[in-house]
This record gives structure tokens, sequence and C-alpha cells, in this order.
């Protein structure tokens, strides 16, 4: 009777461990990003370029990669959303009634979902060389939008399959043809599609090796679509192997940019998904 | 009459646009494979399959692509990775299902979603500044003699905790379907709740920890930014936990600079990325499958 007692106590020990662990690894991690970061922020850090090379230059800031960083996110998720809302509303609208088929579909963006980014962004080298198309603003907007597609469809999918299967019976048995359906739907899943937003611009942000064939970098702010831009996981993942001590800092700013920005973007998301779920009909 | 027939003729071609959209981005994972494949078939012809996969001789100078060391960097790293993650996150999973408050649940899970919006990049600085440093200082001193911290233990840790929100949000979601009766029953004959744990809840998850195992190593496998910057990329097969390791996304991200100046070798790098491709499509596919089985069944 004690000793199942004692395995008792100590597997609970061990999982509370665990969990300390685990969810204590998201402070490590936040705490050595902000402590490191925080001595080398400054206003010039987001109002200003890098001067004399982002490698080696010891002035400016890294304004560069964040207009890029932001060019690219939101080129993506726009060109992203623009293909994914059709596709999500073609498998619950369209095809709802052939489970096959709409199965075979929401499998294969369960499998794009899974690609890692580095295959994507050699993908989206093939397409740019095919194209003709150099290392430029244009090539990393491809790239990360190939990425945040199935992003897109997963969480537009999920969030449609919430809405209630009557409000578009109701609109059909009115009369109204299924793309009028489907509009009534969009319009109720308003939210979602912001968290779909959200999620993707994240990733689109965030990611590095989708971006590192295609995007090139830049120590300027790109002018237009085929310049090369920098982005800010990518002006972290150069500048962090310079020898110079003040670049190396802009580095760490940039990773604690980064953070926060990306941080805001996960609460945000997780706010709207929970107050989502709370007005579910 | 006729503004019916317009009605009905945009939603006919609304329909087709559509389709279009969907089968153009489910084309996608053939394309990419077919794309990678069609920028590989130089070096294939060139060596065999057989010898691009367990020659280890990477002399691209050369014309030679032995990927065995980089096969060998890929399978430590995700080993160590899923060591670490995989019990700690079933631990974590049951905890938070089985034992903890639902205001406390409500405050740690949160986190666990905070850890999987943390960009790669994010994780691999973290990674240069504390793991590494931790190793060569605190772990490897312990064991050998020198190491510079850059190893794939480091990678291994790294990846572990990029894993970790995947694995236990998937258990959770797994473990919250197991019927209470099942728990009840097994309660009320005396089992202890470890006892119900280990007998009756794990049996019952089994599959979907599988599932979750698998989905986690085809993370583990194309991840790249992270394990490129604390792996020390050295092109030997690992033989210590302390040894530097060189994981294929590594290798690609790390020589797209010089790929295209070298004969075959942008070529012997898409191949790498090919190898990823097909290993990461069989895992997902599996997985996925395992997964969509278990809901039908709850559905039923």
């Amino acid at each position: 009777m004690i000793k199942r007692k004692i395995e008792e106590l100590f597997f609970k020990v061990l999982m509370i461990l665990a969990t300390i662990i685990v969810t204590g690894s998201f402070f490590l991690i936040v705490g050595t990003i902000f402590s490191k970061g925080i001595p080398y922020m400054n206003l010039d850090m987001i109002t200003k370029i890098p001067g004399g090379g982002f490698y080696i230059g010891k002035e400016g800031g890294v304004l560069n990669a964040i207009i890029g960083s932001l060019y690219i996110a939101c080129g993506a998720t726009v060109l992203g959303l623009i293909i994914s809302i059709p596709v999500a509303i073609y498998i619950n609208m369209y095809i709802d009634g052939e489970k096959f088929k709409s199965n075979l579909i929401r499998l294969a963006f369960d499998v794009l979902f899974g690609i890692p980014s580095i295959v994507y962004g050699a993908f989206g080298f093939l397409i740019m060389v095919y194209f003709g198309i150099r290392a430029s603003l244009l090539g990393g907007i491809i790239a990360v939008t190939l990425l945040v597609i199935p992003i897109l469809v997963r969480t537009l999918d999920e969030v449609i399959r919430t809405v209630p299967g009557e409000l578009r019976d109701a609109a059909l048995s009115l009369g109204a043809t299924r793309w009028e359906a489907a509009k009534v739907i969009l319009r109720q899943i308003r939210p979602g599609i912001f968290t779909a937003i959200l999620l993707s611009f994240g990733r689109g942000i965030g990611d590095v090796a989708s971006v590192l064939f295609t995007a090139g970098f830049s120590d300027n702010i790109p002018t237009s679509l085929h310049e090369p831009a920098a982005t800010l996981p990518l002006a972290i993942f150069f500048q962090l192997g310079s020898p110079v001590e003040e670049v190396q800092g802009r580095a760490y700013a940039s990773a604690l940019i980064l953070t926060i920005v990306v941080l805001i973007i996960t609460v945000l998301a997780e706010l709207l998904i929970k107050k989502f779920s709370k007005h579910k009909i | 009459m006729i503004l019916q027939r317009i009605r009905f003729l945009k939603d006919k071609f609304i329909s087709k646009l559509m389709l279009v959209f969907t089968l153009a981005s489910v084309s996608l994972v053939f394309v990419i494979g077919i794309g990678l494949y069609y920028r590989s078939i130089p070096v294939l012809n060139k060596l065999s399959w057989f010898d691009l996969l367990t020659k280890s001789d990477w002399k691209p100078m050369k014309g030679l692509f032995g990927f065995y060391p980089f096969i060998m960097g890929t399978l430590w790293v995700t080993a160590i990775a899923i060591i670490i993650a995989l019990p700690l996150s079933i631990l974590t999973s049951l905890y938070l299902v089985e034992y903890a408050h639902a205001k406390i649940k409500r405050i740690l899970i949160p986190f666990v979603n905070l850890l999987s919006g943390i960009p790669p990049v994010i994780y691999g600085v973290w990674g240069v500044l504390f793991i590494v440093p931790l190793i060569q200082e605190h772990i490897a001193p312990h064991f050998i003699e020198f190491s510079t911290g850059y190893s794939v233990l480091a990678g291994g840790i790294v990846l572990a905790i990029m894993i970790f929100p995947l694995i236990v949000s998937i258990i959770t979601e797994v473990l919250t379907t197991i019927p209470q009766e099942l728990k009840d029953a097994s309660l009320s004959i005396g089992a202890t709740k470890w006892e119900t744990i280990k007998k009756v809840i794990i049996r019952k998850a089994t599959p979907g920890i599988i599932a979750a195992t698998v989905l986690a190593i085809s993370r583990a496998f194309g991840e790249t930014i992270a394990v490129l910057m604390v792996c020390g990329n050295n092109a030997v097969v690992p033989h210590s936990v302390f040894d530097t390791g060189y994981p294929l996304p590594a290798l690609i991200a790390n020589n797209y600079g010089e790929m295209m100046s070298i004969p075959l070798y942008d070529s012997a790098l898409m191949f790498a990325a090919l190898l990823l491709f097909i290993i990461i499509l069989l895992f997902n596919i599996i997985s996925r499958v395992i997964l969509a089985r278990l809901e039908r069944n709850l559905t039923k």
C-alpha cells in the first residue's frame, strides 16, 4: 500500500518537474534574449539603416531589415489569403458531401504544413531560376507565400468548420447560390480570418530558411520588388557571426525586436481564438 | 430571369476558379517533389542513390558527394531531441490533463503555445548564448577533456524545446478524448491515479503518442537555422553527443553561396532537399493517417 502511494507521489513530482521545464524554457529563452538585447537597444536601431556595411560597420540600426520583414510578411500574407480563402470555402461549401475528396485535400495541406521551410526555400529558388528572377523582395515573397498557404488554409478550414451547418442550409434553402451562402459564412468567421492572418504573419516574419536563398540581403530599404531585401531573421543570422562587438549587438537587438513582435502577434492570435470560441453558437 | 442566370453563372464561375486554386495548391506537393527530383538528376546520373547515401567523402571540388555524415548528423540530432522531448512532453501532458486545476491549466497552456510561436532563429540565438556555453563549461568537462560546446547535444537540446509544443498539444488533445468512464472504472476498483494512467490511459493513448512522435521527428528532421547555429557543422560522422555534427538542412542552408560556381554542387544540394522532402512527406502521411483514424473512431 505504501509502495503504491510512494510511486504515485514520485510520478506526480516528476510530472510537475517536467511541466516546469517545458513551460520554464519559454521564460529562459525570452529572458536570455531580453537581457542580451536590451543593452544594445536604442532609437537608432529602429530608425536607421546600418552604416558602413552590415557585417563590419559599427554605426546605425536595422531599419532595412525591419522594413524588409514587414514587406515580405505582408506581401506573403495577402497573396496567401487570396489563394487560401477560396480553397477553404471550396473544401467546406462545394465538396462538403464528398468526404473522400475533401479529406484527401485536407491531408495534402497537413502534409504541406509539415514540409520544412528550407525545402520551400529550395523550391522557391528553383521557381526563381526557372523564371529568371534574381534574389529579391519578389523572390522572398514567393517563397514565404508557399510557406504560409498551408497555415492559412488549415486555420480557415478549422474556423469555417465551427460555423453551424444550419447557417449554410438556411441560406441555401432561401434560394441563395453556394457562393452567396459562402459570403454569409465569410462574414460569420471574420475574427477567424484575422487569426489566420496573424498566424501567417507571425510565421512569415520569423522564418529564415525560406528567405535565405530567395530574398538576398541588402543594407538598403528595397524600393522595388526586384531589389534584394534584408529581413530581421536574416539580419540576426548574419550579424551574429561578426567579429565586431557592435555588429553582434545589432544581432541581439534585432533578436529582441523580432521576439517582441512575434510575442505580441501570438498573444493577439491566442486571445482572438479564445474570444472566437466563446461566441460560437 | 436574366438576373437569376447571372447569379448561377457567377456561382459556377467562382466554383471553377476555386477548383483551380485548390488543385494548384494541392499539386504543390507533387510539383515540389518533381522539381527537386528534376534538379537532382545530374548528380543522380553520376552517382547512384546507394553511393550518395552511404559514402562519406564530401569533396564537391572533386565531384564526390557522400551524404552519409550529414544523414548521421541529422539522425543524431533528431534522436537526442526525441529522447529529451518525448518523456518530458508526455509527463507534462499527463499533468495538464489529469492533475492540473483548470485554473493552472488556463495559465500554463498559453505558455506552451507561445513557445511554438518563437521563430527558429531566436532558438538559435538562445542556443548560442545559453546552451553552447552551458555544455562547454558545465556538462562536457565531466565527460571529456575539451568541447567548444558546439555539438549534436546542443542541437538536440534546442530542437527538443522547439518540438515540445507540437508533442504536448497533440498528446493533450488525445488524452482529453479518452472517455471519463474508463478512468472512473479503474479508479473505482481501487487503482491510484498513477496506476490508472499507467495501465489504462497510456495504453489508450499509445497510437496518439506514436503519431505525435512521428510528427515531431519529421519536424526535427527539417529544422534548419537553429541546428545550423549550434551544431558546429563539421562534415564528420559524430560518435558521441559532444562531437560536432552537420545535419542535412544545415548543409543546404550553409552552402547556398558557393553552390552555383562548382559543377554538380547545386544538383547535390537539391538532392539533399529532395531527400528531406521524401522522408518528411512519408512521416507526415503516416502520422496524419494515424491521427485521422483516431478521430474517426472517436466520432463513431
